[in-house]
């Protein structure tokens, strides 16, 4: 076996999944496993106790909400992509959707798996940003809006309590100018340093902690992002000043 | 959960990967494993119908759903699926160890994208990687594929 022992469960509505993250010691939750089951595997996670959400019916939903779109916690980023009314209110969320991975990854990863796991490299956390969406959590206490300038914390972090499932995030309509660059080392890596504009906001993403919001002027200004094998801090720099030159073009 | 028409129950330890699964378990071994992190996708197969990596599933998670693997294309004795003719013609293949994994890949790209641009032949096996044929006889065989594939 691969991963390290744990307790299985697979509830079969929200109210049972949050009673077991809020009563179970140590507990993870399981969409789409395209972050989570790599980390079982390396044994990086070791959860006592694993929730597979997969089981809950009627929570993929993409819908239209309060003149924007919600995409329930188990809509595919595959389904996103194609989906014709994500197309026409937020073509942004497609276009960035696009660049998650692979598609038979996207196939099975969800928007709400991705935003949670928080990755600093990860385009859609950054797309929520320049949008000003937000997130639902849910948990036994009840359940609340986290706007995404408060949801990202730190590396892999967000505000969710230990006992919050996000149920669904929500992107406003957005039909206005937008663009969305990268640049990785091969197509489908996670990105050295990304750039998502909507208007005259820009979000930049792999330079930070978090993503970030930037003045599209002078995007680098006070970044200090870190160093790997694959980039150094000024690389990262010099790709912020490309990728935001390629999302407001002159 | 069914495996190429077939039903198998799921096994007693949840952390049991579908990929080692199909594997060890039912014995199909046409379904290769090689990073066990899906980056390589030598793993591939459907799940009802979509590519997916088997490799980041657990085995309990297939219950009730339709897989099928290489092994299901094509019936021992018959014609092979024209995923499979088009890279025997075209060489798509040298080891075989990404082979099935290439070809599930495809079989899905083609039912969502009967004729892709080469720029989508690319991005479509971009998450497939091969360490010995070359990506040149592939992309070929991509293009056969969707050629034998039209009515
Ligand atoms: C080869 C490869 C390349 C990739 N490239 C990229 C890339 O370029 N860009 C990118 O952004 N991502 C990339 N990813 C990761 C992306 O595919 C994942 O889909 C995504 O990050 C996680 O979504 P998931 O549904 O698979 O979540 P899971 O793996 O199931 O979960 C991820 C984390 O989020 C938590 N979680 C999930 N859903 C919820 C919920 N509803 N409520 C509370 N917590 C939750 C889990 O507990 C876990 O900690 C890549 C993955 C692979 C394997
Ligand atoms: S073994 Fe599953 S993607 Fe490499
Ligand atoms: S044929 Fe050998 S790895 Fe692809």
């Amino acid at each position: 076996m691969k991963p390290a022992p744990f307790e299985y469960h697979a509830p079969a509505s929200i109210g049972e999944a949050c009673s077991l993250i809020g009563s179970l010691e140590d507990a993870k939750v399981l969409a789409g496993g395209q972050s989570l089951i790599p980390l079982l595997n390396f044994r990086l996670a070791r959860p006592a106790h694993l929730v597979d959400i997969n089981r809950i019916a009627n929570f993929d939903r993409i819908y239209e909400r309060d003149g924007g779109i919600a995409v329930g916690a188990l809509a595919r980023q595959a389904d996103v992509e194609d989906s014709q009314l994500v197309a026409r209110v937020c073509p942004l969320l497609a276009a960035a959707t696009r660049l998650v991975a692979h598609r038979v990854i996207r196939n099975r990863g969800t928007v709400c798996g991705n935003l949670a796991h928080a990755d600093p490299a990860s385009e859609l956390p950054a797309v929520l940003l320049a949008l000003g969406g937000h997130v639902v959590a849910h948990s036994a206490r009840g359940s609340r809006i986290i706007p995404a300038a408060d949801f990202f914390t730190s590396v892999m972090q967000t505000r969710l309590a230990s006992d919050e499932l996000l149920t669904e995030a929500w992107f406003p309509k957005s039909t206005g100018r937008f663009g969305i660059a990268e640049e990785s080392r091969r197509h489908g890596d996670f990105a050295l340093a990304g750039a998502v504009r909507y208007g005259d906001r820009l979000a930049l993403f792999g330079v930070a902690p978090t993503p970030v919001l930037a003045d599209p002027r002078d995007p680098a200004r006070g970044l200090q992002p870190s160093a790997d094998l694959e980039a150094t801090a000024e690389f990262r720099l010099h790709l912020v000043q490309v990728v935001t030159e390629r999302v407001f073009p002159q | 959960m069914k495996i190429n028409g077939t039903s198998y129950p799921a096994p007693g330890d949840p952390r049991r990967l579908l990929s080692d699964h199909i594997r060890h378990d039912v014995g199909l071994t046409g379904t290769h494993v090689g990073c066990e992190h899906g980056v390589c996708g030598c793993c591939t197969v459907l799940l009802d119908g979509a590519p997916v990596r088997v490799c980041l599933m657990l085995a309990v998670q297939a219950e009730g759903h339709e897989i099928t693997t290489i092994e299901g294309l094509a019936a021992p004795g018959e014609a092979l699926h024209p995923v499979q003719q088009a890279f025997h013609e075209c060489h798509g293949l040298q080891c075989g160890f990404c082979t099935p994994g290439f070809v599930m890949s495809v079989v899905g790209l083609l039912r969502q994208n009967p004729s892709p641009t080469p720029e989508q032949v690319d991005e479509g096996i971009s998450g497939n990687l091969c360490r010995c044929t070359g990506y040149a006889s592939i992309r070929r065989a991509v293009h056969r594929a969707a050629e034998l594939t039209k009515p």
